[in-house]
């Protein structure tokens, strides 16, 4: 085993030891001691990988495993890129998870013993699914990671909606566990279940495709793709914060991860129509993922739609790398790969930053409805001012980290070679335009986000109360925020490491030379086709403001008078005037309408108390859901026909089954 | 040499800022006349922001920083895409740094940070004034980047001083797929700078209004700098729409006279634009705000539609 490899096994059963050792001590203490621990080794995580050099492939065994067997692991390009993501991520959740639980050691101390043994073992779990080099190993900690996250999402148990929540997920992650273990059970050679046998099989293009939508049900289960996000939007809001940064963040990373290994190293050479399947999908699901985070009115559910809007931008861009990989195109192919993986870190970051933000406001507030919040700027600036830089960077908006990675998406669609089918070339564009729409809707969702929680007045609630995030939350966002700043303006530097990654994956003509110009200039193919220079950008920007400033103030005056807002003249003026969450998402309603089922409820203009009321509800579940369930019931209503509990009517299905064995026996002997 | 090109970025970047009101001015004028009134001089609206520099701010009791931020940050980014968007010279020392999709990108910012701010109050006509803005934002974007691809697609590239060139080059010809992004962005120009069909920039009707909506609590200097930022949006539109569709009479650097000569028909340009845009206006009519959705989503259309026949027929 190489010492990188024997660092990363040694962190992982550093995060197994600290879930173990925290039953042993107080809650309190196991709070004190396991998340700055836990952060610690996730930094160690991310020095050992990125020590890692692209081209060598570490490989190993863990001596523990199934019925005497040993578990090989393997650390390779694409396990470190993840890794790393892990590390950075859980580093700042961690951190934030030991101030966040503060109060749980006084109110409820079983409930944060619990989160302090299933934590550290979901972040190890998530690690193993990485280092995992048999399907044996990537089970086991693939299972681990759905039931310690489980675990994590129903820590308040005695709320009923949390239960129904848990559940759901719990069903879903099995679904999709079912249909992976089908799947690695096909791609299994001769019963041998490593990695390393199922890369040297030869497959036909049949069998592959099977494996192929296998994989897409398993990872999209755990991923959210339409349709079968379901769980998602219920499952991360109702984990306590830090938990949804991880599942958000990290977590749903795991899917994109398996996909990859699925399609580039196991399987090898992806059909082509493996990748407009991917595209479709992605598409749809991040469309119907953001209009539906535009209609919320939950800041946690808000955010985890938008999740489900990521996530399909990734499979498309998956989507895409497989398409144009298949044509020949490696070259195109990698920009493609090396953009969806910048998104999956850009993701991580942002996803991660805004679900610690807001739980930062939910536990000033205890208020989670974005009906109740509002002006938390003023009393909350810190927590403001790291939010608003995720805003804007998951709006997709220069000099942001969202930016470089749509952009980077946009130059892939952009150079479309000639495919072999025509009209591939044709519709290409239309996932263009999908993205170019998803982006501008995510802008729209991200002023409603930032706009009702932190701007505006205060919606009825006592906000003198509400105090700003303490030192440990306040550094994590600040990690995170800088990490969303510094992926913004340094592309190079991050497509320098994801060349490496490119190349092993698509092969030796896998890369994109970004740096033609410098490392100032970000320039994929050649300075010809495009440039973005982040980092003058920002200095122009930051020139043009100050320049703008003194120019004024210098030339003119600085002085102002405060007053009471003015509003056009009206003389009343309440809280109530501005736009409620639900206000601001009416025009996405009107527009959208026919997408989702909405029920409304319009009040009678005679009527003295007028109350309006309108919900949106996923139409899947009507659609999709509702009559599989129904199905379902009605089979185990004829089945209960039969089987009517009674032991003559039993003994007589067993006396009339012998009797029909009888005649077919005689029947068929002469 | 080098000296110079820089010496021609500070140049453009001053003259932008002057321009704009100028653009404004001459607008205004052309209306004034088409509708048979007596036009305002072309100073006007500089005078007007002096005026408003001079005056002392009222702010909000409610107004956040990000509030007292927004007006100088919306200045700086647009005199920013206004000194590099391709106006007289192709080829600007900085305009690499920002190709057409980080322009849109720029653009969408500014936008954002004033709905933002826009909310900061927590008035009626605020967040009014930003579901709307975004409601257009979200529509036109798209449009937006859509009639880029075309373009993009054409010339092989999403540099601004590339595909001017790369125009240039070509000579004028009639694309099918120009046509049609062409149009698309003429509808997006007119919304995105809340001209009539979609916003009125000359009532305070509260009913229709939607980009005034957003700054009806900035006051003073604030207000000058949000408008002479909105005049500076104007121009960079139009002169993205002529990197885009006409860059003909753009210099390549070359001689004095030469660049003095493409100066010139740069200011033509913007001349037959003003009347053209205020012909525009004069004739029709301000629509619904729930028909707003139709208008833009057709110029999303004819945008797809326009890389799709791109697709078909070839260069």
């Amino acid at each position: 085993m190489s010492p990188a490899l024997l660092t990363v096994s040694l962190i992982l059963a550093g995060w197994l030891v600290l879930a173990l050792g925290s039953l042993v001590l107080t809650a309190d203490w196991s709070r004190r001691l396991v998340f700055p621990l836990c952060a610690l080794l996730s930094m160690g995580l991310v020095v050992a990988c990125l020590g890692h050099d692209h081209s060598s492939v570490d490989t190993g065994y863990w001596p523990i495993g199934l019925a005497g067997e040993v578990t090989p692991v393997r650390l390779d390009s694409l396990s470190c890129f993840f890794l790393i993501l892990l590390g950075l991520v859980s580093a700042a959740v961690s951190l934030y998870g030991a101030g966040y639980f503060r109060d749980m050691s006084q109110t409820q101390p079983e409930a944060l013993h619990r989160v302090t043994f299933f934590y550290p073992l979901f972040l190890a779990s998530m690690g193993g699914v990485l280092v995992a080099d048999g399907a044996y190993g990537f089970m086991v900690a693939w299972e681990v990671m759905a039931l310690s996250s489980w675990f994590l999402v129903t820590l308040d148990h005695d709320v009923l909606a949390i239960r129904q929540a848990g559940f759901l997920y719990l069903l879903m992650a099995h679904l999709g566990a079912l249909c992976l273990m089908v799947c690695f059970g096909w791609l299994a050679v001769n019963g041998d279940f490593d990695f390393s046998a199922m890369r040297q099989a030869h497959r036909e293009a049949g069998s592959a495709s099977v494996i192929f939508l296998l994989g897409l049900l398993g990872f999209g289960a755990k991923a959210g793709l339409l349709p079968l996000h379901v769980w998602l939007p219920e499952a991360h809001p109702a984990a306590p914060s830090p938990v949804s940064a991880l599942m958000s963040g990290v977590m749903l990373k795991m899917a994109l991860y398996g996909m990859l290994r699925l399609l580039f190293d196991l399987l090898g050479h992806p059909l082509w129509w493996w990748g407009v399947v991917l595209i479709v999908v992605g598409s749809l699901t991040a469309l119907f993922g953001v209009l539906l985070a535009a209609l919320q009115f939950d800041i946690k559910r808000l955010l985890a739609w938008s999740s489900v809007e990521n996530l399909g931008l990734l499979f498309s861009g998956v989507g895409l790398t497989v398409l144009f990989h298949s044509a020949g195109q490696d070259t195109v192919a990698a920009l493609a790969l090396a953009a969806l993986l910048y998104h999956a870190l850009n993701h991580s970051f942002f996803k991660g930053l805004l679900f610690l933000a807001s739980g930062s406001v939910l536990h000033a507030t205890r208020e989670r409805k974005m009906a109740k919040l509002g002006g938390l700027i003023r009393v909350m600036p810190w927590v403001a001012g790291v939010a608003l830089i995720g805003t804007l960077s998951l709006a997709g908006l220069p000099p942001f980290n969202g930016f470089v990675s749509e952009w980077l998406m946009l130059q892939a669609y952009l150079l479309r070679p000639d495919f072999p089918q025509a009209w591939l070339d044709m519709t290409l564009p239309l996932g263009a335009a999908v993205l170019a729409l998803v982006g501008a809707l995510s802008g729209y969702a991200m002023v409603k986000f930032y706009g009702i929680v932190f701007l505006g007045q205060s919606r009825g609630l006592d906000v003198t109360m509400v105090h700003d995030a303490g030192y440990w939350e306040r550094s994590a966002m600040l990690w995170l925020a800088a990490g969303c700043l510094l992926l913004g303006v340094l592309p190079n530097q991050v497509m320098g490491y994801l060349n490496g990654l490119t190349q092993t994956l698509l092969g030796p003509e896998g890369r994109v030379s970004v740096a033609h110009q410098g490392w100032l200039w970000l320039t994929p193919l050649s300075s010809q086709r495009a440039s973005y220079s982040p980092l003058i950008l920002l200095g122009l920007i930051a020139m043009g403001v100050l320049m703008t400033w003194w120019g004024v103030r210098r030339t003119f005056h600085g002085r102002y008078r405060r007053a009471p807002a003015w509003d056009c003249g009206y003389p009343a003026q309440t809280w109530r005037m501005q736009d409620s969450a639900d206000g601001f998402g009416q025009p996405i309603k009107q527009i959208f309408e026919g997408i989702f089922g909405l029920s409304r409820v319009i009040p009678d203009p005679q009527d003295p108390a007028p109350h309006y009321h309108s919900e949106v509800h996923d139409p899947f579940w009507s659609i999709l859901y509702k009559p599989l369930t129904h199905l379902l019931e009605r089979s185990s209503d004829l089945l209960s026909r039969v089987m009517r509990a009674r032991i003559a009517l039993y003994l007589l299905y067993s006396f009339l089954t012998l009797l029909g064995l009888l005649a077919l026996v005689t029947g068929s002997v002469p | 040499m080098s000296a110079w090109v820089w010496f021609f970025q500070l140049i453009q970047g001053v003259m932008a800022l002057l321009l704009a009101p100028l653009l404004m001015g001459w607008m205004a004028y052309c209306r004034a006349r088409f509708q048979h009134r007596r036009p305002s001089s072309l100073w006007q609206p500089l005078r007007q922001w002096i005026k408003l520099f001079h005056k002392e701010v009222v702010l909000a009791e409610l107004a956040s920083p990000l509030f007292r931020v927004t007006p100088y940050a919306l200045f700086g980014i647009l005199a920013l895409t206004a000194g590099l968007v391709p106006m007289v010279l192709t080829d600007l020392p900085l305009s690499g740094a920002v190709d057409v999709i980080a322009l849109a990108g720029l653009l969408s910012l500014a936008r954002v940070i004033l709905a933002l701010a826009a909310m900061d109050v927590g008035t009626a006509f605020g967040s009014l004034g930003a579901r709307r803005e975004m409601l257009v934002a979200f529509l036109a974007e798209p449009a937006l980047l859509m009639v880029i691809f075309a373009s993009a697609s054409l010339n092989a590239s999403t540099s601004l001083s590339k595909m001017a060139a790369t125009t240039l080059d070509r000579g004028f010809y009639l694309y099918p797929s120009l046509a049609f992004s062409g149009v698309a962005f003429l509808l997006v120009l007119l919304a995105e700078n809340g001209r009539i069909p979609v916003d009125n920039p000359e009532t305070h009707l509260e009913l229709t209004m939607i980009h005034e909506a957003m700054i009806l609590e900035y006051s003073g200097r604030h207000l000058a700098l949000i408008e002479w930022a909105n005049a500076l949006k104007m121009l960079v539109y139009f002169s993205l729409g002529m990197v885009l569709f006409f860059p003909f009479g753009l210099s390549r650097g070359g001689s004095g006279w030469e660049i003095a000569l493409s100066f010139i028909g740069f200011i033509i340009k913007l001349l037959i634009f003003g009347v053209a845009l205020a012909i525009l206006e004069t004739v029709s009519a301000k629509q619904r705000l729930f028909r707003v959705p139709e208008y833009l989503g057709g110029a999303f259309l004819l945008a797809v539609l326009a890389i799709l026949l791109h697709d078909l027929l070839g260069t």
